[in-house]
């Protein structure tokens, strides 16, 4: 646990707070990206590299992207008159806060048990793709369905429909 | 700096708080699109709580806990792909993203 760690988990958690406090949308979509950014460099810290750089290409790349899209496609830029937290926020933050005290009491609780400090594994990306078509074929197979899947109902879903017959 | 008895507790704690925060925004915005932020906040702090299980488990070379965060990256890629083709056809119906007046369920 050096400064290193300090460092990128507040890095993350700002990018993330700033993610769901900001008032406009676009500066949320920013924060995100931050946000993604510092838990790229997280599992970096964590010897994942490939983890790391799909995160980076994945999230970075192309969520952050999805998202300012869809905020322009939106007007979702245009901060609202009465307010960006909705009638119902107090209940939504308390219910927030229980989920974080019960996972936290938990983590403090089981702290001592918990493995320590070990030799970082050396995971080379052959090995990521011989594990990927042997062991994890099928969980392969059925993202790749999953993909098709989510592209065509993506377009399907976002396609403008054919003006109504009069 | 030693916080906490692990590292392993460290980025639990992490992944706790970034859970909470993205619940919290999930919860609490009027806007769609910030909802499925929130949503995405959420999915990652799964993915961070995955990877250090990983590092610091018995038998990091079996790849398990590695393998479930790089589905997980993927499944949560084609999510907020649907999620947001969602979010722009129904402003085209009602032309609002605000959750609060999105309360019918006739189109």
């Amino acid at each position: 646990m050096g400064v290193i760690f300090y460092l990128l988990a507040a890095l993350t958690l700002a990018g993330g707070l700033a993610a769901v406090l900001l008032k406009n949308t676009v500066h949320c979509a920013l924060a995100l990206t931050v946000a993604f950014a510092g838990l790229a460099l997280l599992f970096l810290r964590l010897d994942a590299q490939f983890a790391g750089f799909a995160q980076i290409l994945v999230y970075v790349g192309a969520v952050a992207i999805l998202v300012v899209f869809a905020i322009l496609l939106t007007r979702g830029s245009e901060t609202p008159t009465e307010g960006v937290f909705s009638r119902s926020w107090f209940v939504g933050l308390v219910i927030a806060a229980a989920v974080f005290a019960a996972l936290g009491a938990a983590i403090v609780e089981s702290a001592p048990a918990l493995p320590g400090e070990t030799a970082a594994p050396s995971v080379t990306v052959l090995g990521i793709g011989d594990a990927l078509v042997t062991r994890y074929v099928l969980p392969l197979e059925i993202v790749a369905l999953l993909f098709t899947a989510a592209i065509i109902g993506a377009v399907i879903v976002a396609m403008r429909e054919k003006e109504r017959a009069k | 700096m030693t916080g906490f008895a692990t590292p392993l507790a460290g980025y639990l704690l992490v992944a706790a708080l970034l859970f909470a925060i993205g619940l919290a925004g999930a919860l609490t915005r009027r806007n769609a699109i910030l909802v499925l932020i929130g949503i995405e906040l959420m999915l990652n702090a799964a993915n961070l709580n995955l990877i250090a299980f990983w590092r610091y488990g018995p038998n990091p070379q079996a790849l398990t806990g590695f393998m479930f965060a790089i589905f997980s990256i993927a499944v949560a890629a084609a999510e907020a792909a649907v999620g947001l083709g969602l979010v722009i056809s129904i402003y085209r119906h009602t032309h609002t993203t605000d959750l609060d007046q999105m309360n019918r369920m006739k189109g």
